[in-house]
C-alpha cells in the first residue's frame, strides 16, 4: 500500500529467469549441451507469444487485404494496419504513414537509395558513409553512384571503432545529398552519435538514413528526436519474423520520392494511358505484403515494450560490462570495438586461434556465436584482420551465458596451446 | 573431451602452427589467388612446372586452422606428382570430406591426408578444407580468377 503513496511507482522489476521462459528455443540442447545462443546480432529468438500470433492468424483470421469486402479479410485489414500503428509507437513516428513494412533493414535501404536518390542525386552529389556500415549499407549506395555518377565519401573510424568526428565534418557539405549511417555497429558495438550527425547534414539540406537493423532492439528509439529522414529496422533482430522490416521516412521526403516497385496495393487507378499512386504508404508498398509478418513483428515489440525497452538495455549494459572484463581475463584475447559508448556486441580476436575454429570449438559445448567479417568487410580490413569471433547479447542473456562462452573459449586455447 | 580431437588432430594442430612450403617461390610458373567470403580465408598458391610434373609449390596467407593445415598438407602430398595424380588426388580428397561418416576413407590413396576425414562432421568447415585445393586447380588450369568455395 505503501507503494502506492510513492508518486512515481518504481516499474516491474526486470526477471531474466521469467522472461526466459517466454522463448521455447532456448530449453533445447546442442550437441547434448544446454544451448547459449551468442549469436543475437544475427537474428534473436523469437518469445511465445509471437509464435502464438503468427498461428493464431493463419488459423483465425487469414485473408488478402485491402481487397475484400468479407469479413476476414476486413479483420485482417485491420490487423495489419494495427500493426502499422504498433510500430508507429515504437519508434515514435509522427503518423502511421510514415511507416513501410518491408522485407528487412536492407529492403527499406534499397526502397530509399532507389526512390530518393531518382529523385534527388545527380552526377557530382555526394553520398556520406561511413566505415563501419553493414555490406547491406554500402552496396545500395555504391549502385546508386554507379547510375548517377554521384560520388561514395566514407567517414574513416579509429582503432576503438569510433567515428573520426572531425572527418565527418569535414565530409558532409553542400554537396552532400544523403548520410548514411548505423546506429549500433553489427561487428563493433559502437554506438553511433546519430542526433549530431543530423544536425550537421540538416545544416547542408541533406537528407539522413539511420540503419536501425540493431539499435530498434537495444535502444530506446525515438526518431523525431533523432530528427532522421530515414529510420530502417528488420523484424528478425526486434524478436519477430523473418521477411518483415520497417521503414520509417519523414512524411513530405517519403511524398516526394516516387514509388519504388509497381504492381497491386500501391496504385489508386491504372489505366494504360496514365496510373496514379496511391497514397502513403501504400505507394511503397506493390503486391500482397507479409500480413502475418506484420502482425508477428507487432506482437513481437508488444512484448518487448511490455518488459521494457530501458529495463533491456539496462540489464544488458550489466552483461556487455560483466563480459567486457571476464574476456579481457583471457590471455592472449583482445577486443575488437571498444567505443565509449558501446552495446550489446562482443567481437574478440586471439593470439594463434583464429574466429573460426573458435567457433567451431565453443559451438560443441552449445554455445553459438557468429565468426567472420559480419558483413563488414570493410571494419574487418580498417582494423588488419580477416575475422573475428562474435558474441551478441539480447534481453534473455545471462551471466551464465557468458561464464560458458569463457570456459569455452578457454578450452579452444587449450586445444591450441 | 567432446569430439573435438576428430577434427583437430594433431597433425592438423602442427601443420597450422607450422605450415609447411609457406612462403614465396622464386621462379613460379603459375600463381593463383583462393578466398573464402564465408569466414575470410584467403591465400595465395605459387607452383613451379616441369612439365606435367610439380616440381615445387608454395603457399602464402591467412585463414583458419582447417584451412592453413590443409594448404600445407596438400604442397607436401602434391610435391613431384603429374597434373593427372594431383587431380585424381583433389577428387579423392573431396570425396572424403563429403562422405557420410562410416565410409572409409581411402588412405592408401590419401596417405596423411586423411586426417581431414574429421571435417565430414563439420559441414560449415568442408569450405576451409577444400580451399587450398580448389585455389591449386586454377593455378593449374592457368585461370586469372580468384577461386572461392562459394
Ligand atoms: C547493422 C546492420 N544493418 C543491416 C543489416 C541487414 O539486416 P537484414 O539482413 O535483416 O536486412 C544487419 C543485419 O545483418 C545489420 O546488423
Amino acid at each position: 500500500m505503501s507503494q502506492a503513496a510513492t508518486p512515481t511507482a518504481a516499474p516491474p522489476r526486470f526477471d531474466v529467469t521469467r522472461v526466459r521462459k517466454e522463448f521455447p528455443i532456448l530449453g533445447r540442447k546442442v550437441h547434448g549441451q544446454p544451448l547459449v545462443y551468442l549469436d543475437n546480432a544475427a537474428t534473436t529468438q523469437k518469445p511465445r507469444v509471437v509464435l502464438d500470433a503468427l498461428v493464431r492468424y493463419y488459423t483465425e483470421h487469414n485473408a488478402n487485404i485491402h481487397r475484400g469486402v468479407h469479413y476476414l479479410s476486413e479483420t485482417a485489414t485491420q490487423a495489419h494496419e494495427a500493426a502499422r500503428r504498433t510500430v508507429q509507437r515504437f519508434v515514435n513516428a509522427r503518423d502511421a504513414r510514415e511507416i513501410v513494412f518491408t522485407r528487412n533493414a536492407t529492403e527499406g535501404i534499397n526502397l530509399v537509395a532507389h526512390s530518393f536518390g531518382q529523385a534527388h542525386v545527380r552526377e557530382g552529389d555526394e553520398i556520406v558513409i561511413t566505415g563501419m556500415e553493414h555490406h547491406s549499407n554500402i552496396v545500395p549506395w555504391q549502385l546508386l553512384c554507379e547510375r548517377t555518377g554521384a560520388r561514395l565519401r566514407v567517414a574513416p573510424i579509429t582503432d576503438e571503432g569510433e567515428l573520426v568526428w572531425e572527418e565527418v565534418e569535414r565530409l558532409i557539405g553542400p554537396r552532400t545529398k544523403i548520410v548514411a549511417v548505423v546506429h549500433l555497429s553489427n561487428s563493433l558495438g559502437t554506438v553511433n552519435p546519430v542526433e549530431r550527425i543530423v544536425e550537421l547534414a540538416h545544416q547542408h539540406d541533406a537528407a539522413v538514413l539511420v540503419d536501425g537493423a540493431q539499435s530498434a532492439y537495444h535502444l530506446p528509439v525515438d526518431v523525431q528526436a533523432m530528427d532522421c529522414d530515414f529510420y530502417v529496422a528488420t523484424g528478425h533482430k526486434l524478436y519477430g519474423p523473418t521477411g518483415i522490416g520497417l521503414l520509417y521516412g519523414k512524411a513530405e521526403r517519403l511524398e516526394q520520392m516516387p514509388p519504388y516497385q509497381g504492381g497491386g496495393d500501391m496504385i489508386s487507378s491504372v489505366t494504360f494511358e496514365k496510373t496514379t499512386y496511391n497514397e502513403l504508404p501504400y505507394k511503397f508498398e506493390a503486391g500482397t505484403p507479409h500480413i502475418a509478418g506484420a502482425i508477428g513483428l507487432a506482437a513481437a515489440i508488444d512484448y518487448l515494450t511490455g518488459v521494457g525497452l530501458d529495463q533491456v538495455a539496462a540489464h544488458e549494459r550489466d552483461l556487455l560490462a560483466y563480459g567486457t572484463s571476464a574476456l579481457r581475463q583471457i590471455p592472449g584475447l583482445r577486443l575488437v570495438g571498444t567505443a565509449t559508448n558501446k552495446a550489446s556486441i562482443l567481437s574478440f580476436v586471439m593470439d594463434g586461434v583464429h574466429p573460426h575454429d573458435v567457433g567451431t570449438i565453443v559451438d560443441r559445448m552449445g554455445v553459438a556465436i557468429r565468426t567472420g567479417h559480419h558483413c563488414t568487410q570493410p571494419v574487418m580490413d580498417r582494423m588488419g584482420i580477416s575475422a573475428t569471433a562474435r558474441a551478441s547479447l539480447a534481453m534473455y542473456s545471462t551471466r551464465d551465458d557468458i561464464d560458458t562462452l569463457v570456459a569455452a573459449v578457454g578450452r579452444a586455447r587449450e586445444v591450441f596451446a | 573431451m567432446f569430439d573435438l580431437r576428430d577434427l583437430y588432430q594433431e597433425v592438423i594442430l602442427d601443420h597450422n602452427k607450422r605450415p609447411r612450403n609457406f612462403g614465396q617461390l622464386a621462379r613460379p610458373d603459375r600463381r593463383a589467388e583462393g578466398y573464402n567470403p564465408l569466414c575470410g580465408d584467403q591465400l595465395t598458391l605459387q607452383i613451379e612446372l616441369d612439365g606435367e610434373v610439380i616440381r615445387d609449390v608454395a603457399f602464402d596467407g591467412s585463414g583458419c586452422a582447417i584451412s592453413k593445415a590443409s594448404a600445407s598438407l596438400m604442397t607436401e602430398s602434391v610435391k613431384g606428382k603429374t597434373l593427372d595424380e594431383v587431380r585424381t588426388l583433389f577428387e579423392k580428397f573431396q570425396e572424403m570430406v563429403t562422405a557420410d561418416a562410416e565410409v572409409e576413407p581411402d588412405t592408401d590413396a590419401l596417405g596423411k591426408l586423411s586426417v581431414f576425414a574429421g571435417v565430414r562432421a563439420y559441414p560449415a568447415r568442408v569450405k576451409c578444407a577444400v580451399l587450398a585445393w580448389h585455389t591449386l586447380r586454377s593455378a593449374v588450369e592457368g585461370a586469372d580468377d580468384v577461386a572461392t568455395t562459394e
